[in-house]
């Protein structure tokens, strides 16, 4: 490995908060030019480390060589001016500004008038913005509002952004996390088009498929330790898992052993007020049945199932449980009806995040401890929350600590258990795995399948192709809006999931 | 590893302050005064200060459940000022000469009690509709309400002060049971009736819940509306009290009671760690977020600090109190 090769250096760091070691003597070697994957489970100490590079909590021990030199970031600032660059997971566009704002705010390129005052230059602006989105092949006018523009755009205007600084290294956090098909491969191609002009990429990701094309080496991590350093070519997904989860993961998915019985849940004819959303909609579910809804982001799939669920209006169509037709105005009529959405946006709509674990488990089931029409049994509550962290191994300190401060798989199985509280027959759970590690992934499905053999009705939409073959009975397939097939467990492949998705387009 | 020790000795030490900053900020005016002026430590000026916080700390218990819920009440001094006209017109002496309803005849202090606080809790139900049903964000639809009650109140008393309370009306606020003034008893019960509400209720469940991530509550089946409507018909009762206690405790009423009350019960509030990203607030923090606020008053009157002069004093304390509070809810590095 030369030496001259390296652009960054991160060498034996040490970082404890009280009580926990985040990160122990974890060395981290990124080269010019190359795209280097960070993995490890969550927990792993990936973001404590890339926020340690950016200064955003000091070191304990350990040293940050940047192009050969030692630095000392004091804060992101600091680091992006050098030149190192982080695209969010969580992109934060400013939506009713346009792309030149986002791109230029806080060093507005500026002239002066009658040599004294300084005022935004305006047409410079527009020119260097014109000249950053070609860059990253977006034919778009730089006067055209951020919230006019998909996820992926966004993102390629931050990755416009970062360019711009002139970065050298630039971070990407689940880049791909809510990019379609198409999507991806563009990101792709950017990202080739930075590697070729120097710039190195630290790819943080938990799909290993994507880790494996794009990524020239990878480093994992387990438990704030650093595991080691490989070129890609020679990993595979078995042997990153291993190093990852530290132990053999024979199976990525529990084994299926529930069996479906009579149809529990119809849906007939569900069209949304919105004609760009979901229309004429049909499938039914049975008990003990895991139906999963595959399709491209914006296939309407989350919009479908919150108009199932109440949060979105409904023009016409049917909603049948066991036989009966229902109506569903609002959220709270779904949850009397004994369904349950765990949504996809977790912190979003999902969790309470300044409240604790024990009320984020209580809130939908508070009835069940209400005495004399009036006190709330404390309690019980109690004994909820420490019995399903107990069923569902959440790790937490305790049932007040605030959820969140715990990790995306430990939230999620909360969420869960605020539903298994209810002890709702129908289960809809959108994109249930995303953005959590492989070991609580697995959790998650034997929860799920638990739930299927106790006769309940499972729906879930997942974008993972593996995860919808892996686990469900059936899957509906939809394409814009509309249910394009259904394909049973027995005959369903990525191909054919595929070709559904794209049917309309 | 003493060395590390002592270090994380004083870590804690210093998370431990940060985290009752409130407590130590009360403790140590308090100090100070003290030694400044001996006096301040009489059981008279301390009961005062006591008896001048409890209509104050009703008022912000009130408005701390639209703050919970990331919403606000500026018609809070309004109502107030509702309940004390409203107690002010109807309890005068029977004698009294400039009596506003010559015709009255001598009313029950309970039964105009409840009467105040039917009217005040149905401003409070008209806020919450407006809030919940039309949409209207809370700092405008109080807003709104704000003014049109201090009209409704002006046209009400026909702008004149009004005096002559009679005595058991005035005794609510002057008298003693069991050798406690009876305000400080009432504080202390609604305060009871506050914390239980918040503590031991489905109700105070969802007002964290909503405060907390207002979407989320929804998606757990949460009554988003109903729960919003209850908070502002709760607060107006409490308003509603509060104007009625401040009434009996001045002798008299104008259409300008309670102004600026709201400002102060927010700020309070915030100074007690209602925090205004809503989702979080504990009663002993607004307890003692009223009582710093009372008690910084009295003390600059008692170190005779000029009137003009304390506006600012007050201004700075609530600006450097809720800096220094606020750490504890910053992330730590």
């Amino acid at each position: 490995m030369q030496h001259l090769d390296i652009i960054l250096a991160m060498n034996h760091i040490s970082k404890s908060f009280p009580g926990v070691k985040a990160l122990d003597d974890v060395s981290f070697h990124v080269r010019r030019g190359t795209v280097h994957a960070l993995m490890g489970e969550n927990g792993a100490g990936k973001s404590t480390l890339m926020k340690c590079l950016f200064g955003i909590y000091s070191l304990d021990e350990g040293e940050i060589l940047f192009d050969g030199k030692p630095v000392h970031f004091h804060n992101p600032e600091d680091a992006l001016k050098a030149g190192i660059s982080m695209i969010h997971q969580e992109l934060q566009p400013i939506p009713y500004r346009d792309i030149n704002e986002n791109l230029w705010v806080g060093r507005y390129p500026t002239k002066k008038i009658l040599g004294l005052f300084s005022i935004i230059d305006h047409k410079t602006m527009t020119k260097r913005s014109e000249e950053l989105l070609k860059r990253v092949s977006l034919n778009l006018d730089p006067s055209t509002l951020l919230k006019e523009l998909s996820v992926s755009q966004i993102q390629s205007i931050e990755i416009a952004k970062a360019i711009s600084y002139e970065a050298k290294i630039i971070i990407m956090d689940e880049p791909t996390s809510s990019l379609t098909q198409a999507e991806v491969s563009h990101l792709f191609e950017i990202i080739h088009a930075l590697k070729n002009l120097g710039v190195s990429i630290i790819y943080i990701s938990h799909k290993m498929e994507e880790i494996l094309k794009i990524s020239d080496e990878v480093t994992i991590m387990r438990d704030g330790k650093y595991i080691g350093t490989w070129l890609s070519r020679e990993l595979t997904m078995e042997k990153i898992i291993r190093n990852m989860v530290g132990r053999e993961l024979v199976n990525l998915y529990p084994p299926k052993n529930n069996v479906p019985s009579t149809v529990s849940f119809e849906v007939k004819d569900l069209t949304s007020t919105n004609p760009k959303s979901f229309k004429n909609v049909s499938f039914s579910v049975r008990k003990g049945e895991i139906l999963g809804i595959g399709g491209l982001v914006g296939a309407q799939r989350t919009e479908l199932v919150e108009g199932i669920f109440g949060l979105r209006s409904v023009a016409h169509g049917e909603i049948l449980l066991h036989g009966k037709k229902i109506s569903i105005h609002q959220p709270r009529d779904a949850v009397k009806h004994g369904i349950a959405l765990v949504t996809e946006d977790r912190r979003g709509n999902g969790i309470f995040g300044v409240l604790s674990v024990r009320d984020n488990v209580a809130v939908a089931s508070l009835d069940d401890f209400v005495e004399f029409h009036l006190i709330l049994n404390n309690k019980k509550l109690n004994q909820l929350a420490e019995a399903n962290i107990k069923k569902l191994s959440i790790k937490t300190p305790s049932t007040k600590t605030k959820i969140q401060s715990l990790s995306g798989g430990n939230q999620q199985k909360v969420i869960i258990s605020r539903w298994l509280a209810v002890d709702p027959d129908i289960f809809i759970l959108d994109e249930p795995t995303r953005g959590i590690d492989v070991g609580a992934k697995y959790e998650i499905y034997s929860i799920m399948l638990d739930l299927a053999k106790q006769g309940k009705t499972i729906i879930m939409i997942s974008s993972e192709m593996s995860e919808l073959l892996g686990v469900s009975d059936r899957i509906i397939v939809m394409c814009e809006g509309r249910l394009s097939g259904i394909l049973d467990r027995g005959d369903a492949d990525q191909e054919k999931i595929m070709a559904l998705a794209t049917a309309y387009m | 590893m003493k060395k590390f020790m002592v270090q994380f000795q004083r870590e804690n030490l210093k998370n431990t302050m940060v985290d009752n900053a409130m407590y130590l900020i009360l403790l140590s005016i308090l100090v100070m005064v003290s030694i400044a002026k001996p006096l301040f430590l009489s059981s008279n000026n301390l009961t005062n200060i006591l008896m001048n916080s409890s209509i104050r700390i009703i008022i912000a218990l009130g408005v701390s459940g639209a703050l919970i819920t990331r919403g606000t009440d500026l018609s809070a001094g309004r109502i107030v000022g509702v309940g004390a006209v409203i107690g002010g017109t109807l309890l005068q002496r029977p004698d009294y000469a400039a009596k506003f309803f010559p015709q009255l005849g001598d009313m029950p202090v309970v039964g105009i009690l409840l009467l105040a606080v039917l009217i005040t809790g149905f401003i409070g139900l008209v806020n919450g509709l407006v809030i919940s049903y039309l949409h209207v964000p809370p700092f405008i639809a109080t807003l709104g309400m704000q003014s049109i009650l201090y009209g409704l109140s002006l046209i009400y008393t026909k702008s004149q002060p009004i005096g002559g309370l009679k005595d058991s009306y005035t005794y609510l606020a002057t008298g003693r049971a069991l050798n406690v003034p009876i305000l400080i008893l009432i504080a202390v019960v609604m305060i009871a009736i506050m914390w239980f509400l918040l503590n031991m209720t489905k109700f105070g469940k969802y007002i964290y819940a909503i405060g907390g991530n207002e979407s989320a509550a929804e998606v757990a089946g949460v009554n988003l509306k109903w729960t919003k409507i209850r908070v502002y018909i709760l607060a107006g009762l409490f308003y509603g009290l509060a104007g009625f206690l401040l009434a009996a405790k001045s002798g008299g009423a104008t259409a300008n009671y309670g102004i600026g009350y709201e400002l102060e019960a927010i700020a309070a509030c915030t100074i007690g760690g209602v925090s205004t990203a809503g989702g979080v607030g504990k009663i002993q923090g607004i307890v003692s977020g009223v009582l710093v606020f009372e008690m910084l008053k009295t003390s600059l009157q008692f170190l005779r600090v000029p009137s003009d002069l304390q506006y600012v004093a007050i201004g700075t304390v609530i600006v450097i109190a809720v800096a220094i509070d606020i750490r504890k809810y910053l992330a730590k590095k």
